[in-house]
């Protein structure tokens, strides 16, 4: 256990001034404040609607981006990278003949991976709630203050967390396989895409396909009806199929690498 | 015995590149690994540390089962394989303070290292702007951090120029002579070795042709009697006819084994008597890298 504290300390400490830190920080940042100068320059059109109305199309604008598409790409992008600091500097060798378990050493790496997600998306949480208040105080005809949707917000992006796991492992398992940048990317767009038409095609098995989960995960809250009054309404049920397809091929992914790690001679 | 292999092999698919290698590095000792590129020596090495998985044969460090052991063995060890394994976007200190705060070691073993190898000037800057020199120094100084009982080198010596490679040399003869370490080290230059190892194993193609002590390669060591002649190739028949082994003809000279003084003489008169004009005749010790190069090639 303290190997593994170290290890993932040390995973901190190597990636601190890399993109892919960074990049789980400014990600959100970017996304909510872009959102937020588009519903303060378009304030007077939204003035007259009710405040819940206002949140959904609020949280609604930035999951459309961030769930469907930028969430995978982030995911993918995360896996490589954790990976990647040790390809480029030749550093596995050094890596796995320290004196630390090398579960240790590899469950660190992984547990990086999935804590960069999960600040990645309470982040989001939190820059959504901090901005549709700064909005409200700013422009006051919006009545973000008539409308609280804090825990619901919680539970949508936990289960968006959840519905990610599965690329994770993956595409984890991928990266760290292969050195190069192309397999792994390729494969994970290849996937995503896939996924995204999996699952808004309806297809009924869509949920045993890891990369279709996120956006499962928001069509399925999201339900699209032809009245109005329940377009509005989030439906929102955490422990779905997809979600638990997800957390088990994670869990059989992340210890299917390390049996595969063992066996595997480092380079 | 600080390492002790006994039919260590490995197999890349059906390719054997270690094959049945049984290493003895005694306590206290440079060894210094040698052979041509390719031969099997960071395989070998990637054994030691457990990077690889062994085919066969069972690896002993400290007289401990090293599958079994293998954290106990690990934390008494430094390695530095191939080139060193630097993060090339942290600086010189962030690399060492890196591994400190992985290892539990003390702090002021940064300041310590970058002082032995020389890089307090460049601690601060990004070890991507290192030279090759200055990122194996580095490297160095991460197989040293945790002060290790045994060094693990892979052709440390790699893209230094001559002084650093002297400095190398030194410290490494100090850490043996004074503080009881062991050193492994490989090379593919005997030269580059021959004047620290106190032992040497000498493998080629996954196997090994010699193993002993410096004083016991310099003895299998055979010295040549060289005879500069006018004409090489009808003086060499002529020796060949009166049963002398030889060794090698050249343009300009004829060389034998060195036996005696006394036959030295025989073959000189031998020579004259049969109307050869002699110029030289004289014994010469063969260098240590001609013996290396003729000890790799037998296979």
């Amino acid at each position: 256990m303290k190997a593994f504290l170290l290890s993932l300390r040390s995973e901190f400490y190597k990636t601190r001034k890399t993109l892919a830190f960074w990049c789980a920080i400014l990600l959100p940042l970017l996304i909510c404040l872009l959102m937020t100068i588009g519903f303060l320059t378009n304030a007077e059109k939204m003035a007259s609607w009710p405040g819940e109305l206002l949140w959904l199309r609020y949280v609604g604008s930035v999951l459309n981006i961030m769930g469907v598409l930028l969430l995978p790409i982030f995911v993918i992008f995360t896996a490589y990278s954790v990976n990647n600091i040790e390809h480029k500097a030749d550093t596995w060798k050094m890596l796995f003949s320290l004196p630390l378990p090398k579960f240790a050493v590899y469950a660190a790496k992984y547990v990086y991976a999935l804590l960069l997600i999960l600040i990645s998306l309470a982040l989001f949480v939190i820059f959504t709630l901090g901005f549709a208040n700064l909005l409200s105080a700013l422009k006051p005809e919006l009545r973000f203050n008539e409308y609280h949707m804090e825990y619901a917000l919680l539970q949508v992006y936990f289960k968006l967390f959840l519905s990610s796991l599965g690329i994770l492992s993956i595409q984890f398992l991928f990266s760290l396989l292969w050195k190069d940048f192309l397999k792994p990317m390729g494969i994970g767009f290849v996937g995503t895409i896939s996924g995204v038409i999996m699952a808004s095609a309806g297809w009924k098995y869509a949920y045993l396909f890891p990369y279709s989960h996120p956006m499962l995960a928001l069509t399925n809250m999201m339900p699209r009806t032809k009245t109005p009054a329940q377009s509005r309404q989030l439906v929102i049920n955490i422990l779905t199929d997809d979600v638990y397809v997800s957390l088990a091929i994670a869990v059989v992914v992340f210890f299917a690498g390390y049996f595969i790690l063992q066996k595997r001679s480092i380079k | 015995m600080v390492i002790s292999t006994e039919g260590l092999t490995f197999n890349f698919g059906n390719q054997k590149v270690v094959n049945s290698l049984s290493l003895q590095v005694p306590q206290g000792s440079i060894y210094g690994f040698l052979g041509p590129n390719g031969a099997g020596k960071t395989t070998t090495i990637k054994l030691l540390l457990n990077l690889l998985k062994t085919d066969e044969g069972s690896i002993s460090v400290f007289g401990k089962d090293l599958k079994r052991n293998r954290i106990e063995i690990l934390s008494k060890i430094g390695s530095l394989i191939e080139q060193p394994a630097i993060y090339l976007h942290l600086t010189g200190r962030e690399n060492l303070v890196n591994r400190v705060g992985l290892l539990q070691l003390p702090a002021s073993r940064v300041d310590e290292m970058l002082e032995l190898v020389q890089l307090q000037h460049a601690a601060n800057k990004k070890a991507g702007q290192y030279s090759l020199g200055m990122k194996q120094r580095l490297g160095i100084a991460l197989a040293l951090l945790s002060d290790p009982q045994l060094l693990i080198l892979d052709e440390p010596t790699n893209g230094l120029d001559p002084n650093g490679i002297i400095e190398i040399r030194e410290l490494l003869i100090n850490l043996t002579r004074h503080h009881g370490k062991t050193v492994f080290i490989s090379s593919h230059l005997l030269s580059e070795i021959e004047r620290m190892a106190t032992h040497v194993g000498i493998i080629n193609n996954g196997t090994m042709l010699f193993q002993g002590s410096i004083a016991e390669l310099e003895a299998l060591n055979q010295a040549l009697l060289l005879i500069e002649v006018d004409n090489t190739v009808d003086a060499a028949n002529l020796l060949k006819r009166h049963q002398y082994e030889v060794a090698q003809v050249t343009e300009t000279l004829v060389g034998l084994p060195y036996l005696s003084k006394q036959q030295s003489g025989e073959i000189n008169t031998l020579l004259i008597n049969s109307g050869y004009t002699v110029y030289s005749i004289g014994k010469q010790q063969q260098d240590l890298e001609t013996l290396f190069l003729s000890i790799t090639k037998k296979v």
